[in-house]
């Protein structure tokens, strides 16, 4: 359907990944059968950061992205992203890639899914895009790639109206359809059901934009309101006040898309039925994939 | 005023897609059938009306990985005309017009690829019968394709282009009051939220423009004139068709609608969203002051779930079925009996409660 998915599909996937690494890369090493080698350094994290960040938003790969195209299979995605993990010196054992696909694949399918606006899919992006320059800060040559490929996500997103946004994002929810893997993050924070499925809550701010549901007018012949009722809504609405940033920096407002895996505890990046991402070291046999 | 009775379950879980279920009610063979889209399958079902008996096809185009998938459906509807009904599948690829139980393709229309790739997608969406003769399907380029159909056979030809919208078509819809008084009998909608107003023909000739505000207008109705649309902001208006006068605007949802649904015998108002909320109204009009009203009667929340389809099952109104994004069930939802507490849909259609094994009230439909 959509010809314009794969730029925003692997900013936020990626995203997800940069998310997921990081924090692996920062947990001790609890596994029990002690099969990480090691604690990595900071520095060494900063560098897998880098360069994956580096190659994800290099111009060549981001032109690429930003041809019209169909979004690709599943299984292309993952070779994709896959060798995009792999650009670095860490080493991801391909039950962990699975996994690790998972979790990337139902964040964003959580992120899709609760969208209010569709044109709030770049809301989604952009608090990828920040969390990931913060990734890179230390590295100006990296960070400007990133701008540079924010500056044209701005550029060639802006001119799309909400219907086409709403066909992009009906192209990703075909893409994410019959997928309710569980994530013990998402089971902890209530946002998912033990089925899998999203927990899609009757109260809350309505997008910006739009009215608080409840309410009736009827209008004369000339455009004169004549009557109001109210009707109830079966759930608690609020108007939203702010709208987000659609410019290279500000508020975003939104919260989906921000990093959820800050919190400190390496077991948020399970799925609940398999053991943890592991990460490999440098020193390890390069895994085949 | 409704329950949730028995759902019925479907082969694959719906899409979501715009006005994601079509229902067609067979009443000499005591059968209905339904039709969903999952990516780019078509799930039809035949239910008999004693629940027991359930028959599944499945409509596929021939491209087996999905996601890469160049045929997408983007819609599948009945489409019901003097002597015979239709199923008409608008995708990607172009649009295709098959027996109603889903038998026998008759017809294939092609939709022109453009020579050099573009950012714009193609595809068709947005299906309506019309009068005695016309199927019409609109395209993303904002096109509205009218196919003449003859009362048998596979003789279907492209009769007229009608090139007005600018913006890719969302949903198109037929007069359906029965009435051979309304002028107009055709509305298109689009992206933009803009609609015209047709009249049906050898030529079809243009009656009216309501201009949009650049908010989708994901589903629309005609019924006696009037013109009930639904909005991406979760609006609901009525507009008389002809001269595009508003007549009331309801805060309906708090997500974008993508269903609407007109009962004709009652004036029941179906609307359905990503909000999780079908929602039941009730239009009335009065002819002499030339007013219209909506009054709300009945929610139904389909928990944790975003509305891509609901439709009336009959003409009354008497009962409704919903579809859901990632749901593979069709819900049915009859009304409560009239010595029920919630038994509102007696009193406000001044029918008595119909049970399924009422032929001649069923008949008549």
């Amino acid at each position: 359907m959509s010809l314009r998915t794969l730029p925003l599909v692997f900013i936020n996937l990626g995203g997800e990944m940069l998310y997921i690494l990081d924090q692996r890369l920062r947990a001790h090493n609890t596994s029990e059968d002690k099969s990480e080698k090691g604690v990595w350094s900071e520095s060494d994290r900063r560098r897998v950061l880098n360069d994956i960040v580096g190659t994800m938003f290099s111009k060549s790969f981001m032109d690429e992205l930003l041809k019209p195209q169909q979004l690709y299979s599943h299984r292309t995605m993952k070779t994709v992203l896959t060798r995009l993990a792999h650009t670095s010196i860490m080493r991801l054992n391909p039950a962990s890639m699975d996994r690790l696909y998972e979790l990337m694949i139902m964040a964003f399918k959580y992120q899709v899914f609760l969208c209010p606006r569709p044109k709030d899919l770049l809301l989604i992006s952009y608090n990828h895009i920040d969390t990931i320059r913060e990734f890179v800060r230390d590295t100006p040559v990296v960070m400007n790639q990133v701008d540079e490929t924010h500056r044209n996500i701005i550029e060639v997103y802006s001119s799309l109206s909400e219907g086409q946004f709403q066909l992009l994002r009906q192209t990703l929810l075909i893409f994410f359809q019959d997928m309710h893997i569980r994530v013990s993050l998402f089971l902890k924070n209530q946002i998912q059901n033990p089925s899998g499925r999203f927990v899609l809550t009757t109260s809350g701010p309505v997008p910006y934009g739009a009215d608080v549901p409840g309410l009736i007018r009827t209008f004369d012949l000339r455009g004169r309101e004549v009557s109001r009722s109210e009707f109830p809504p079966g759930g608690t609405y609020s108007s939203l006040v702010r709208e987000g940033s659609f410019d290279l920096n500000g508020d975003r407002v939104l919260r989906l898309g921000r990093n959820l895996y800050r919190v400190e505890h390496p077991e948020e990046t399970q799925t609940s039925r398999t053991p943890s991402v592991q990460v490999t070291g440098p020193q390890l046999q390069i895994q085949t994939s | 005023m409704y329950h949730k009775e028995k759902s019925i379950q479907i082969k694959n879980s719906a899409s979501a897609l715009y006005n994601n279920l079509s229902v067609l009610r067979i009443a000499p063979r005591r059968l209905t059938y339904f039709t969903v889209v999952h990516a780019n399958v078509v799930n039809t079902v035949s239910a008999s009306w004693d629940g027991l008996n359930y028959s599944h096809r499945q409509l596929q185009s021939k491209e087996p990985n999905v996601a890469t998938s160049t045929s997408l459906i983007m819609q599948a509807a009945f489409c019901v005309l003097p002597s015979r009904d239709l199923l008409v599948v608008s995708s990607q690829k172009g649009i295709q017009m098959y027996e109603s139980d889903g038998s026998i393709m008759v017809y294939w229309h092609a939709l022109d690829t453009p020579e050099a790739p573009t950012a714009q997608a193609v595809f068709a969406r947005g299906i309506s019968a019309v009068s005695d003769n016309y199927i019409c399907v609109g395209v993303s380029s904002g096109a509205v394709l009218v196919f003449d159909i003859p009362s048998k056979g596979s003789n279907i030809t492209l009769s007229e282009v009608l090139e007005e919208h600018k913006e890719a078509i969302t949903d198109i819809a037929s007069e359906c009051s029965g009435s051979q008084e309304c002028l107009a009998n055709l509305v298109t909608a689009d992206d933009g939220g803009n609609m015209c107003v047709w009249k049906s023909g050898e030529e079809f000739q243009l009656l009216n423009k309501i201009p949009g505000l650049d908010i989708t207008c994901s589903s629309v109705k005609l019924w006696k004139g009037t013109v009930l649309a639904g909005f991406g902001t979760g609006q609901i208006r009525l507009y008389e068709a002809v001269t595009g006068i508003l007549h009331a605007e309801v805060n309906a949802h708090a997500r974008w609608i993508y269903s609407l649904d007109i009962a004709p015998f009652s004036g029941l108002l179906l609307s359905a969203a990503e909000d999780s909320f079908v929602r039941v109204w009730h239009v009335s009009m009065t002819p002499e002051t030339n007013s219209v009203e909506i009054a709300h009667l009945h929610n139904e929340c389909v928990t944790d779930t975003q509305i891509c389809g609901a439709k009336f099952c009959d003409g009354d109104g008497y009962a409704f079925a919903v579809t859901g994004y990632d749901l593979s069930e069709i819900i049915q939802l009859p009304s409560d009996e009239p010595g029920h507490s919630n038994g509102k849909w007696a009193a406000v259609t001044g029918q008595t409660w119909l049970r399924t094994d009422n032929i001649e009230l069923l008949e008549n439909y």
